[in-house]
């Protein structure tokens, strides 16, 4: 399982604050955490800084780069912070993310092509939001051939099928799940990611429903997330459903997560 | 209990058949339809709207509340007479140009219509001429604009110049929101209000409106 960290998003509260006032030891502190709890990227996102985002994002890819070992995702869907945070990431970063929109697939496409990186590819076109699991396969599947005939390998593509809140659409987790499990038939090398707590949107104890989604998720072929690396149940749900799943030879991954102690929740 | 009590425990719990029957029912024995709607169908929406707000009710129990108090509506809305209204006010909404977006607009437009809102749902990614065209065309009290993307903020700024523009801004009152949206940018393209949700939105064009 790919985990990616997400605390650090000025939507969320505080963060605003810290990135404005450039505050490194808060920042570093929130990478650093994320990172031993075990993020195999760390998202940055300072969208809500709006004309000041470019620089933010100069600041922050830099700051986070001088503390962890893992790469970032960098998350944005202005196509100027992505170009900018890319330029100082050093390493090969997952960026966050093009879509089927005819100009922004372009403009980011453009930018993907200078930089040796991976990126997340939502499955919305110019017509909206996916709907059924149809719209999903769909545009997932051009998402998919369109980078793919630009030169990018299936396995930097991570596809998000776009998730909707289960409590405005209780058929929405049938929608998604059959699109994870079609796309990843055709394409095997492809990675499906997901911003996993839309799910619970609206609902009371949303993270037990976070956890089962994402659980229900991995048995369909999701191998990533953007999700709360902070969680430990999650966390730890997480390293038990790769091991079922076959992805953790002799159970190590398993084995040393509980020696560790990180499976006492 | 009166009935008019029981159709407001029935759209708080979201019995969308026993709201139509006991809407049904006080018809038949003569009461007003305008008191139904106030006492009754509005009156239990504004109980489900408060729940919300504490956490005692969530999204879907308020979908099924507002279905069924739709279910009551359909039967009282033909007998209104001319002057009276079924609404508290309307509302137009729609997400701006570029954005595509529509999960929060979309509950936004379903809490507002449960609070006895008329919406008219414009859609998603809508040049500024379409607001200023939908409030020409509806006169509505509230426009509600949404933006999810940074990107999109910007366009945010751009309807309401150009309504001001048309010479309709003054008309309106204008409310924003979306996920990076904030009062202080609300504040900074002269939004009359923010609704980080639904049920603010809710409170907001009820202020709104009064």
């Amino acid at each position: 399982m790919i985990v990616i960290g997400e605390l650090i998003n000025t939507s969320r509260e505080g963060l605003e604050e810290a990135v404005k006032n450039r505050d490194v030891e808060f920042i570093q502190d929130l990478a650093k955490k994320q990172e031993e709890a075990g993020s195999d990227y760390i998202d940055v996102n300072c969208g809500t800084l709006l004309k000041e985002e470019v620089e933010a994002m100069e600041w922050l890819v830099k700051t986070v780069q001088e503390v962890v070992d893992v790469p970032l995702c960098i998350d944005s869907p202005n196509p100027k912070a992505l170009k900018r945070g890319l330029e100082v990431h050093e390493g090969k970063a997952l960026v966050n993310s093009i879509s089927a929109e005819e100009d922004r697939f372009a403009e980011t496409l453009e930018i993907l092509k200078e930089h040796d990186a991976r990126i997340v590819a939502l499955t919305m076109d110019d017509e909206g939001m996916p709907k059924s699991a149809e719209d999903r396969i769909r545009v997932g599947k051009k998402l998919i051939d369109d980078l793919k005939d630009a030169g990018i390998a299936e396995d930097d593509i991570f596809v998000d099928p776009i998730i909707n809140p289960i409590g405005t659409d209780q058929q929405v987790g049938h929608y998604i799940l059959d699109a994870i499990e079609e796309i990843v038939m055709e394409y095997p090398d492809v990675h499906i990611t997901c911003g996993l707590s839309n799910i619970s949107h609206g609902l009371p104890q949303r993270h037990l429903l976070n956890r089962a989604f994402v659980t229900l998720a991995m048995s369909r072929g999701m191998d990533s997330a953007i999700m709360d690396p902070l969680d430990p149940k999650i966390m730890a749900l997480v390293t038990a459903a790769d091991t079922l799943l076959g992805n953790d030879q002799y159970c190590a991954g398993y084995i040393q997560a509980a020696k560790s102690g990180k499976l006492d929740i | 209990m009166s009935k008019m009590e029981n159709i407001v425990e029935e759209v708080i719990a979201g019995n969308v058949a026993g709201v139509a029957e006991l809407t049904q029912e006080l018809v038949d024995e003569g009461a007003k339809p305008s008191d139904i709607i106030k006492d009754g169908l509005v009156a239990g929406m504004d109980v489900v709207g408060g729940r919300f707000k504490k956490n005692e009710m969530f999204v879907p129990e308020v979908l099924i509340a507002a279905k069924s108090m739709h279910a009551g509506m359909d039967i009282v809305k033909p007998l209104l007479t001319d002057g009276e209204s079924s609404s508290v006010g309307t509302v137009v909404i729609g997400t701006v140009e570029g954005d595509l977006h529509d999960i929060g607009k979309n509950l936004v437009a379903m809490m507002l219509e449960g609070a006895g809102f008329e919406v008219i749902d414009l859609g998603i990614d809508l040049p500024a001429d379409e607001f200023v065209e939908a409030v020409k065309e509806h006169q509505p009290d509230v426009v509600g604009i949404s933006a999810l993307l940074t990107t999109t903020m910007p366009a945010m700024e751009e309807t309401i110049k150009t309504l001001e523009e048309a010479g309709v801004r003054d008309q309106v009152k204008i409310m924003v929101g979306g996920a990076p949206v904030s009062q202080e940018f609300a504040n900074e393209i002269g939004a009359d209000g923010y609704a980080a949700d639904g049920s603010t939105a809710t409170d907001i064009a009820r202020e709104f409106v009064n």
